[in-house]
């Protein structure tokens, strides 16, 4: 029987800091965004001073002061790094690992008595934390909506000590699903809750318990599909399940093994420009670009390599061109020859409401007049994608972005990547 | 000492270059093919030497001098992996007060202590909340102005 683990990192851009600065541990601690805009990841410790993401950073400018709290500026390049080490530890324990986005990975599990895998689950949250310092919860369960379920259990409710693994239909999943509201499970956003509510639907219980042929005639397949999931039978694939519009992948497997950059170089393209898409779609911005290859770990008769890069954008944007820039960048550095490159692919990260005009202010400052022009421009390349067929309209090389980093005054070092900025042991 | 009071490392020295260790070709006439082939064209490389777990293994810099007499100076490399668990005996990287710090884990009167290599420093036991194992030092590496 095959098992879906979800691992997330628990306040991963935090805890990549921590890792190199254990004066930061037990702190209250956020990370900001591109030109040290607004807070974009908190520690626990900052979320109980009541701050919140999005908040504006010179808002806090008076508890830096004090020395009551630390805000950093954003390290993508530390957190990539960090998020393929984590993937690299789930490797040892899967075979089947799927990055959802740069703190949360699947992971299958196929064979396993339940007693065996829950020993299975704790080992491989031990081994992440050791191993790379970064602290995770691990949840499994029949189905990937249940795996999220347990995997915020294991956040939320200190007995389980960072791993669930939860069984259809058994009384302890029956109790979690009282216990958590609608809308925290995956794919019921806050309008469905009060549609559901109107039904007399208040908990993942009643979902699970309502008739799927019902659900699907009163809402639609995708209700459905959460449904059943609710009851233990698998309907979800990974690329399903963007409703949770935190994050935007997409990725593929080459058709074949290959190693020509040119080839892989076009891929990202159309992965890069898909992202874009729907970033679009749904009326968000993207504040970074992750761009990950990696070989196929079945083939151990060629030699493996696995890479990937979090570029930050100049601004949160939805324009393809600047996402096409800095995918180009991130793959130039990852690229390796000599390699046969199974799959690749692009994460869209840390997005935010296209409508939110303050945050935009707050961050790189572009024109009204050079907005309106990207706005006017990528929709008119939607339409024409949407009317005459995907990959009507693809751009050409990008223009190499503009200002990278207007200011970012709180920058750590990229520890694990760079030599002339490693970690400084002290020998006394 | 004249040079012929040398013993040569090798004692029937090697003939290739340094950088392919074998030579290609197939052994005599019975048509198996030769196991140097499977290392035709091949390089060392150090990643393979020393990084046993790539995903867990970082690099640091030292400052200070406390550890000359364990062979560790100042600015030399230190290969950290937290893959290793911790024995008495290992170099570790450790955080103490808040700091990263390298020492010496030893058993002092069968306790687990972090000592420096200069007796300035006292030991630390290990059982002391603020001091935490970060990683295990696999290997120093110490370059020469050249």
């Amino acid at each position: 029987m095959t098992l879906i683990g979800l691992v997330d990192c628990n306040s991963f851009y935090v805890s990549c800091e921590r890792v190199f600065q254990p004066r930061l541990v037990g702190r209250p601690v956020g990370v900001l965004s591109n030109n040290d805009g607004c807070v974009i990841a908190l520690s626990n410790e900052l979320k109980a001073l009541d701050i919140t993401m999005g908040m504006p950073a010179f808002k806090l400018q008076h508890l830096v002061g004090q020395g009551r709290i630390r805000l950093l500026s954003s390290n993508y390049e530390l957190y990539g790094d960090m998020s393929q080490r984590v993937q690299a530890v789930l490797g040892e324990f899967s075979a089947g690992v799927e990055p959802y986005s740069i703190d949360e990975m699947f992971v299958r599990f196929d064979g396993f008595e339940p007693g065996q895998l829950l020993e299975h689950a704790r080992q491989l949250h031990h081994k992440v934390r050791q191993y790379t310092g970064i602290p995770v919860c691990v949840g499994v369960a029949p189905t990937r909506t249940l795996a999220k379920l347990a995997n915020r259990a294991a956040k939320k409710i200190p007995a389980y000590g960072g791993v669930c693994v939860l069984r259809a239909e058994s009384v302890e999943t029956r109790a979690l699903l009282r216990r958590f509201e609608l809308g925290d499970l995956w794919g019921v956003g806050r309008r469905l809750v009060e549609r559901l509510a109107v039904l007399g639907i208040r908990t993942g219980w009643d979902l699970a318990q309502a008739d799927p042929r019902w659900i699907r005639r009163q809402f639609s397949v995708t209700v459905e599909r959460t449904a059943l999931e609710l009851r233990g039978t698998p309907c979800i694939e990974m690329n399903d399940v963007d409703e949770a519009r935190q994050r935007i992948m997409t990725s593929r497997s080459f058709g074949k093994l290959t190693d020509n950059l040119g080839e892989i170089r076009e891929a990202i393209r159309q992965h890069g420009q898909r992202g874009a898409e729907k970033l679009r779609s749904q009326g968000s911005l993207a504040r970074a670009v992750l761009v990950f290859l990696k070989t196929n770990p079945f083939r151990n008769d060629l030699p493996q390599y696995s890479s990937s890069l979090a570029v930050e954008l100049p601004r949160p944007t939805d324009d393809s061109r600047e996402i096409l820039s800095a995918a180009g960048q991130a793959l130039q550095r990852i690229y390796r020859k000599g390699y046969r490159y199974q799959k690749g692919g692009v994460m869209l990260l840390d997005l935010i409401d296209a409508d939110r005009q303050q945050l935009s202010l707050l961050d790189t400052p572009q024109s009204t007049a050079d907005r309106q022009r990207s706005q006017s421009l990528m929709a008119t390349m939607d339409e024409l994608n949407r009317r005459m067929g995907r990959g009507t309209v693809k751009l050409g090389t990008p223009s190499p972005g503009a200002a990278w980093h207007l200011r970012c005054n709180h920058l750590t070092q990229r520890y694990s990547t760079r030599w002339e900025e490693l970690p400084a042991v002290k020998a006394r | 000492m004249p040079p012929e009071h040398f013993t040569p490392a090798h004692p029937d020295p090697a003939t290739q270059a340094l950088p392919y260790p074998l030579a290609l070709g197939r052994a005599g006439l019975s048509g198996f093919p030769s196991p140097a082939q499977d290392y035709e064209g091949r390089t060392l490389d150090l990643n393979e030497r020393l990084v046993k777990h790539p995903a867990a293994t970082f690099f640091m810099t030292v400052t200070g001098d406390s550890m000359v007499s364990l062979g560790i100076h100042e600015s030399d490399l230190l290969l950290v992996d937290r893959s290793i668990d911790p024995r008495p005996g290992h170099i570790l990287v450790a955080m103490v007060d808040g700091e990263i710090t390298v020492k010496r884990y030893e058993l002092l009167g069968n306790q687990p202590h972090l000592c420096s290599g200069n007796p300035r420093y006292a030991p630390i036991p290990l059982r002391e909340l603020d001091c935490q194992v970060w990683g295990v030092v696999r290997a120093v590496i110490h370059e020469y102005p050249v």
